[in-house]
């Protein structure tokens, strides 16, 4: 059995917060179960020079796969070892990359190891996971912890164990198991090791010496087959994957083009992409949300789950269902919809059960003449870039430049007053728009608030919660204004001046390559990128055709002079 | 020397794993107990060991309202910090600060708490190192069972200020009730119960962590020199865990003031009303764990620098009002923003009468500690960088003078970080970067 040909098990399982409400692929079959796989011991993993090895933090999610895809999906991980992480660059996968565990990151490490190895070992499941079975369940059995910890290794540490690491992790075992006469104790303290090593809670990824390109570096094989695994799947390289790296095919451009032609037409690509979109989007934001429940009472705990997974799933099925463009992703009427959700935008939404199980979400079209058109108008981007109680042009006008322009709003300077425009009271401020007028004349505030505000106040329209209105205070909201010299009515003009921004185009790809590569591109490889823009600008910007192009890219295996 | 360097944290590995088939006890019972006065351990007369702490409440106070216009110890203190007249004489008050910018862009609620917490300004948002319950820490804090914990009232754990070198800042607990579980849970030890037993499968765990410690200087070696820092503070987090189970297998001291707080219940979120809420929890869990020699530093911040607190109904969040509240052209401030601002400092009361409260022997808890708090902005309205309020409470066993109030004019107000550092002892002859390193502490706080 390949972990292709188990994709047929694949099924659409609940995930995140709210399990029934989400949807998300899955895999069914741990990969300890695949017994034909057989890694030897390595040599050495460990490259000769300092600069060739770097690493970076595994994420919640990808730490989360790493259990399930191993262990099994039944094996509980219900806290969160990492805290959100830093973005730098726009990306939080950037930011991964100089991260490391504070104490108490590593104690909740410790304590989520721990019950990991308890269900792991628990006596129903020896039978599964374990490879084989101790000659005296209270003794030391050297044999039996060794074929445990090479194989639970294998994955864990996404490459084979030397021998001194095998012998260890082993002894680990034999040492715990005298003490507690217990191998299955001994097996969980080694359990327990290797969750908490460092080859395992990071991404180590090691370069050597490029045998096709004189005098540059690329990533070995196992670092080659993670980067490229978590990138598309975000997850850790299955057995197929690790085979491919041990013997060497994925470092060949046939045998990577074949693992990536395998990786992006799995159903696993949904998992990449939402983390990637997750990601650009600052989803991670959703955590401290909030939006007055006094003001907005329709707009609960669930509404916000629901809203973005609404963003998550539309994505999902433009990008990788319907194989649309990107681009269409700003302007697109087409979306998902639950009872709750259609309660905040105002439409009827007919009751509906999809697959046939308890997921209420709809899929739902706005009407041509419905101010509703792409991302931009979703309840996750217009609520995420609110204050709790009142909108904010300001920062949802940032959150366009920066999240989907890649461009640098600078923060506002110190010691400025602007109170005097803030008075809601005054006849002359009654909107937001005559608030912001006044700021702008200011020529301290005019240079960021000239690149925010015009997006942000079209978007007034929508309230704090991301509902359609027409007035503020009793004035008439005007939703017009002027991007990069084209001026338009209302925001489906807006949306699609930006769907034709080239910017928009070069800002998805940059990010999309930093992602994979968890870092910034360097001077030469944003020079192949542009290229790369405008040929997908001419070609059409599929997601699968710009994950094909990254991940056959030689330069995206290297850690860069920047990393 | 601390507890944890008296034995090399390998015996007890080297017990485990010698193959012995019993439970191999490496550490020692300690034997000492308090004095007669609760004060220090009578077999070695020593005081009870110093606590630090930090205190971060954001956007300031209202500007004009709150700085004395009397200095030392015969001030007044203004109505708007009515609610710091209980405990006057246990703090002092510095007012005239100001954080340098030196051409860097202001980054605003960030570039001044920043700077009082690390004494640098970075060129951005990014850049951070280690902050000042670090760098006091590594003097006093190293012979507890935690490093220090770390603790946000408004639910986001990345609302804190603790940081231990470059590589991300530390989470805060956003969770009474989980901080709860993690202090007083599984592996604490009732100083005064009288039959201990080191458990044997914290043994193992200990050891298991031990052996992992061990690749260390394999890694180590392996990675360039920017990113060997971030493995060695991974490996220093490591050994924090070795250190905090290695308490686990001890009979701790007696320690009289000790006792278990009530069991929290957790109500997290960002109105004012379960913030106090929360802050009341966390301050008397921070103040029983110093008590229970379980940390001797603590970081509590009321929530992030760009507050997320909301007085309930109002539709714009405390960040918001400091911005858009327009200023009572009769009163000459703003109402309601004055009105949060007093309700943080009776926060900073509360847990500052927390530590009071805790007698041991003459003397109270916060007696033995120094409780340093500080903003990020001098006036929120304008992201001004001038005119901060600072506060300081507790004596840390006599480090520290209280009662005063310290008026500066502009001075770096990186200088209260340095003052703090040498009352802690910490050898530096200056701290801070460009024009916020300073060099000279406040001496009349000093004994």
């Amino acid at each position: 059995m390949t972990t292709d040909s188990a994709a047929a098990n694949r099924t659409a399982t609940p995930a995140g917060r709210c399990p029934s409400r989400r949807l998300s692929i899955r895999w069914t079959v741990p990969l300890l179960l695949l017994g034909f796989l057989f890694v030897p011991p390595s040599a050495s993993p460990e490259p000769n020079t300092a600069r060739d090895l770097s690493f970076v933090r595994l994420t919640e999610s990808q730490y989360r796969r790493a259990i399930h895809d191993i262990f099994g999906e039944s094996i509980r991980v219900d806290d969160s070892a990492v805290d959100r992480g830093a973005r730098e660059s726009g990306l939080l996968a950037i930011g991964a990359r100089k991260l490391t565990l504070s104490a108490t990151e590593l104690e909740r490490s410790e304590t989520l190891a721990q019950r990991i190895a308890e269900q792991v070992l628990h006596p129903r499941r020896r039978a599964t996971l374990i490879p084989c079975i101790p000659n005296d369940a209270r003794m030391p059995d050297d044999e039996c912890a060794s074929q445990f910890v090479t194989r639970v290794g294998l994955f864990l540490f996404r490459r084979p164990l030397n021998f001194d690491e095998i012998r260890s992790y082993v002894s680990m075992a034999n040492a715990a198991t005298r003490t507690l006469d217990d191998f299955y104790a001994g097996l969980h303290a080694s359990l327990v090791g290797m969750l908490v090593a460092p080859d395992f809670l990071f991404r180590f990824e090691r370069a050597e010496a490029d045998p096709d390109r004189s005098g540059r570096m690329r990533l070995d094989a196992y670092s080659r087959a993670t980067r490229l695994s978590f990138f598309l799947w975000d997850s850790p390289p299955d057995a197929e994957l690790i085979e491919a790296a041990r013997s060497g095919t994925l470092l060949s451009p046939a045998g990577l083009n074949r693992q990536v032609e395998r990786l992006l037409n799995s159903l696993r690509l949904e998992n990449g992409l939402r983390a990637f979109f997750s990601d650009m989007l600052g989803f991670d934001e959703f955590a401290t949300l909030t939006i007055d429940s006094g003001l907005y009472p329709k707009f609960t705990k669930n509404v916000e789950d629901d809203a973005r997974e609404q963003t998550l799933r539309t994505i999902v099925d433009q990008l990788l269902h319907k194989n649309r463009d990107y681009r269409e992703l700003l302007v697109t009427r087409e979306t998902f919809l639950t009872p709750s959700l259609a309660a905040i935008y105002g439409v009827p939404l007919a009751r509906s059960q999809e697959m046939g199980g308890a997921v209420p979400w709809v899929p739902y079209r706005f009407a041509d003449d419905d101010p509703r058109a792409g991302l931009l108008t979703h309840v996750s981007f217009l609520s995420l870039h609110s204050h709790p109680g009142t909108s904010s042009p300001t920062l949802r006008g940032q959150a366009v430049r920066e999240n989907f322009l890649c461009q640098i709003v600078p923060p506002p300077p110190g010691d400025v007053d602007f109170s005097f425009v803030q008075d809601t009271n005054n006849p002359d401020f009654k909107t937001v728009r005559q608030r912001l007028s006044a700021h702008r004349e200011n020529p301290t505030c005019a240079g960021c608030h000239n690149l925010t505000d015009p997006i942000g106040l079209t978007l007034e329209v929508f309230d704090t919660a991301g509902g359609y209105r027409t007035t503020e205070n009793g004035a008439l909201i005007d939703p017009s204004g002027e991007f990069n010299g084209k001026s338009y009515e209302e925001i489906t003009g807006l949306v699609e001046i930006l769907r034709q921004e080239p910017t928009a185009t070069s800002c998805l790809i940059n990010r999309a390559f930093s992602y994979g590569a968890a870092r910034t591109p360097t001077t030469d490889e944003r020079v192949w990128l542009e290229d790369l823009a405008a040929e997908l600008r001419r070609e059409g910007l599929e997601w699968r055709e710009l994950m094909r192009r990254i991940t056959r890219q030689p330069d995206f295996y290297t850690l860069g002079t920047d990393a | 020397m601390n507890k944890f360097d008296k034995i090399s944290r390998r015996t007890v590995l080297r017990g485990v794993l010698g193959g012995t088939t019993g439970v191999a006890v490496g550490l020692p019972v300690l034997e000492c107990f308090l004095n007669t006065n609760g004060t220090a351990y009578a077999a070695t007369g020593s005081s009870l060991p110093p606590c630090f702490g930090t205190w971060f409440w954001g956007l300031g106070l209202s500007p004009g309202q709150w700085e004395p216009t009397a200095t030392g110890t015969d001030y007044v203190l203004p109505d708007h910090l009515a609610s710091l007249g209980p405990i006057k004489e246990k703090m002092n008050l510095f007012s005239g600060m100001q954080v340098f910018l030196d051409g860097k862009a202001n980054q605003n609620h960030f570039s001044g708490a920043q700077c009082q917490a690390t004494g640098m300004v970075s060129r951005n948002g990014g850049d951070y190192t280690t902050s000042i319950d670090h760098i006091i820490g590594e003097t006093i804090g190293k012979g507890a069972r935690f490093r220090s914990i770390e603790m946000a009232c408004d639910g986001d754990s990345l609302a804190g200020w603790s940081a231990r070198g470059s590589n991300g800042m530390n989470p805060s607990e956003i969770s009474p009730l989980q901080l709860y579980t993690r202090i007083f849970g599984d592996g604490f030890i009732d100083p005064s119960a009288a039959d201990f037993k080191p458990d044997p499968a914290v043994m193992v765990r200990r050891s298991v962590l031990s052996a992992v410690s061990d690749q260390r200087k394999s890694l180590m070696s392996t990675v360039s020199a920017s990113d060997r820092a971030r493995l060695d503070e991974y490996f220093t987090s490591l050994r924090d865990l070795e250190q905090k189970l290695a308490f686990e297998l001890e009979q701790p001291a007696p320690l009289p003031a000790c006792t278990v707080p009530v069991e929290p219940t957790d109500a997290i979120g960002p109105l004012l009303g379960q913030v106090g809420r929360t802050h009341q929890q966390f301050a008397q869990l921070a103040a029983h764990a110093l008590a229970c020699g379980q940390t001797q530093v603590f970081n509590l911040t009321l929530g992030t620098s760009l507050s997320r607190l909301r007085i309930p109904g109002d539709p714009s969040g405390y960040h918001s009002l400091t911005h858009e509240e327009p200023i009572d052209p009769v009163l000459g401030y703003q109402p309601k923003c004055k009105w949060v601002a007093e309700q943080c400092m009776a926060f900073f009361a509360e847990l500052v009468q927390t530590l009071d409260s805790i007698k041991e022997g003459d003397a109270t808890l916060l007696d033995r500690t120094v409780v340093f708090a500080f903003t990020d902005h001098g006036e929120a309205r304008m992201h001004s960088m001038k005119r901060y309020p600072i506060l300081t409470a507790g004596s840390g066993g006599g480090r520290m003078k209280t009662g005063l109030h310290v008026a500066a004019e502009g001075d770096a107000a990186s200088r209260v970080g340095l003052t703090l550092q040498k009352a802690f002892g910490v050898v530096s002859g200056a701290w801070g970067t460009e024009s916020n390193e300073v060099s000279k502490p406040f001496s009349q706080v000093l004994t």
